[in-house]
């Protein structure tokens, strides 16, 4: 069995954005840059798997040269190669045009992304890349079960949950719940030394059409001081719920 | 022209993302001209979406369509989008619309923009305005190619009504068996009777500050005075206080109420960054340095042991008198 991580690499949860060339480029200064979140749920599912089956696990993402110490604390985790695509994407449908073309000539079963990333929050790479190569597909992913050829989902859907039966191989976006917060891993200092032994292979871009274009960002607009309300005086908290926010 | 609407409906009724959808598709029809249709999959009542200016309402009575099929739903899309010669297609945040559209962008080769917030800023370049970084920044995106794919944020436009003359309209996609049976649903979960959060106009959501799960009742009966949905902080959800599906933040569910109450809950980044698109915010906390107070509208510091049953106290009767 032969199992993808499609990693994306963004930005710390805690960091300050900003953007310099009056607003149209992220300001990466100072920013530490992680494995997106939903994609470390994907990871762990993977190496379990991998524990479990023997499967081999491949990493691949776009992205530019600094972004290789992200993909190495993937390798320090557990997998057992990497491909670094590399370009600097700044368009979904670019990004999901080269890991079609990357998964032309390869045989993966299950092939794992995060439901959406935490910088861009685009939620459409994975989709896309079923549509390009017509590898199925199923996003919000909590639960995965392998049973030989059959493969059980569990879908988040809109107040409550579905199983989905399928078979490989298969796209998924996955989130939270496909394991446990508790059961994420993080590198130790064997993996660390392990990682820097193991491939991680440069292939170039392949010619894709960027269809949209990011042309100016901004902050939103800072949030007016908050009203605070004496405890003892809930009828005045009420009364500004009815008639200022007018949300009762 | 046309622009082509998602109408996602519950029980055959188009819900509320459709109805937003059609607002909006119906806003920006007025400023070019275009025909606003919906497509729908087993629509029994497809003459509520006239009313938020609809004009033509496509509705697929194909029993194979019943369950949602991602694949299915994306191919019958493209061959509405063709059929109708639609150049814009809008779906909205819900779980579904979320899966099947990447599909249909791929299909089409189209542009396609999620957490869109507002009418296109212009049409030459088309330009709309969308939520980043976890609604850290706003970004200003040109959409490309000649078939545009748009999906608005939860609540962000809202309802507006501008009825029209509206027809409805069988329509029957050639999809193949195969299609079906590739990914077959086996099981449902629903949680039935409560307010599902993707829909609540509020929600009451509880944090580490409560101690413990035995003490939810008052949250509960908050939320059952306001006709609000119930939700968790992360750490709540990992304790097991609270099941996973209430826990809202970065790696849980993504809300936009119209009130967001948060009660012992400290405000942590990865939990703003769920819920920081709430048009108002109440925070209840002992901790008057709770980071949670910078991004609210509305603050009370206190026990929630004692606020949470003296405010259910006071909405009772302010319901009663109202």
């Amino acid at each position: 069995m032969k199992i993808l991580l499609m990693l994306s690499v963004v930005p710390d949860t805690t960091s300050k954005i900003n953007f310099t060339d009056d607003g149209t480029r992220f300001d990466k200064t100072g920013i530490q840059f992680v494995i997106n979140p939903h994609d470390e749920f994907g990871l762990t599912k993977a190496m379990q798997i991998k524990e479990k089956t023997g499967a081999e696990l491949h990493v691949v993402h776009v992205g530019p040269k600094e972004n290789e110490s992200v993909i190495r604390k993937t390798l320090a985790i557990g997998a057992d190669k990497a491909f670094r695509i590399d370009a600097d994407p700044r368009d979904s449908y670019y990004t999901a045009a080269q890991l079609a073309e990357f998964l032309k000539d390869k045989d993966y079963d299950l092939i794992i992304a995060g439901r959406e990333s935490i910088d861009y929050n685009g939620s459409m790479v994975h989709g896309i890349v079923s549509a390009l190569t017509g590898i199925r597909f199923i996003n919000a992913v909590i639960g995965l079960e392998l049973e030989g050829d059959k493969v059980l989902v569990d879908r988040e859907i809109e107040g409550g949950k579905e199983t989905l039966e399928t078979r490989l191989p298969l796209i998924i976006g996955g989130q939270k719940g496909l394991v446990k917060e508790e059961e994420l891993r993080i590198p130790n200092m064997r993996g660390i030394m392990m990682a820097r032994r193991k491939p991680l292979e440069v292939l170039p871009p392949v010619e894709a059409p960027e269809l949209t274009e990011y042309v100016k960002f901004e902050k939103p607009p800072a949030k007016g001081s908050v009203k605070l309300i004496d405890k003892d005086n809930l009828d005045e908290l009420i009364d500004l719920l009815h008639n200022e926010a007018k949300v009762i | 022209m046309a622009i082509l609407i998602y109408a996602e409906h519950q029980n055959g009724k188009p819900n509320k993302t459709a109805k937003e959808l059609a607002s909006y598709a119906s806003a920006f029809a007025a400023r070019t001209g275009d025909q606003v249709i919906a497509l729908g999959f087993g629509l029994t009542e497809p003459e509520e979406l006239y009313r938020y200016g609809v004009h033509k309402v496509l509705n697929v009575e194909d029993p194979r369509f019943a369950d949602f099929n991602a694949r299915a739903y994306a191919e019958a899309f493209r061959q509405a989008a063709d059929a109708t010669g639609a150049s814009l297609i809008l779906t909205g945040q819900t779980a579904d619309a979320l899966y099947f559209t990447p599909l249909l962008a791929g299909l089409l080769q189209s542009a396609y923009v999620t957490q869109v917030i507002d009418l296109p800023e212009s049409v030459e370049p088309f330009t709309v305005k969308r939520k980043a970084f976890s609604n850290k920044a706003i970004a200003h995106v040109v959409l490309k190619t000649p078939v545009k794919i748009l999906n608005l944020a939860k609540n962000s436009f809202g309802l507006r009504e501008n009825a029209v003359e509206g027809t409805v309209e069988t329509f029957a996609p050639q999809v193949d068996d195969g299609v079906f049976e590739d990914i077959k649903r086996v099981k449902v979960e629903k949680a039935s009777g409560k307010v599902p959060l993707s829909d609540a106009e509020i929600i009451v959501s509880g944090g580490r500050g409560l101690k413990g799960p035995e003490n939810w009742g008052m949250i509960e009966e908050l939320a059952e005075v306001l006709g609000a949905a119930t939700a968790c902080s992360k750490p709540v959800a990992d304790m097991g206080w609270r099941p996973h599906s209430e826990h809202v933040g970065q790696t849980g569910k993504q809300v936009a109420p119209n009130l967001y109450i948060a009660i012992g809950i400290s405000g942590a980044i990865q939990h703003l960054a769920g819920v920081n698109s709430s048009k108002n915010i109440l925070v209840i906390n002992i901790d008057p340095e709770a980071p949670f107070f910078k991004a609210a509208d509305y603050g009370v510091v206190g026990d929630a042991f004692e606020v949470v049953p003296a405010l259910i106290e006071k909405l009772k009767k302010f319901k009663l008198n109202s």
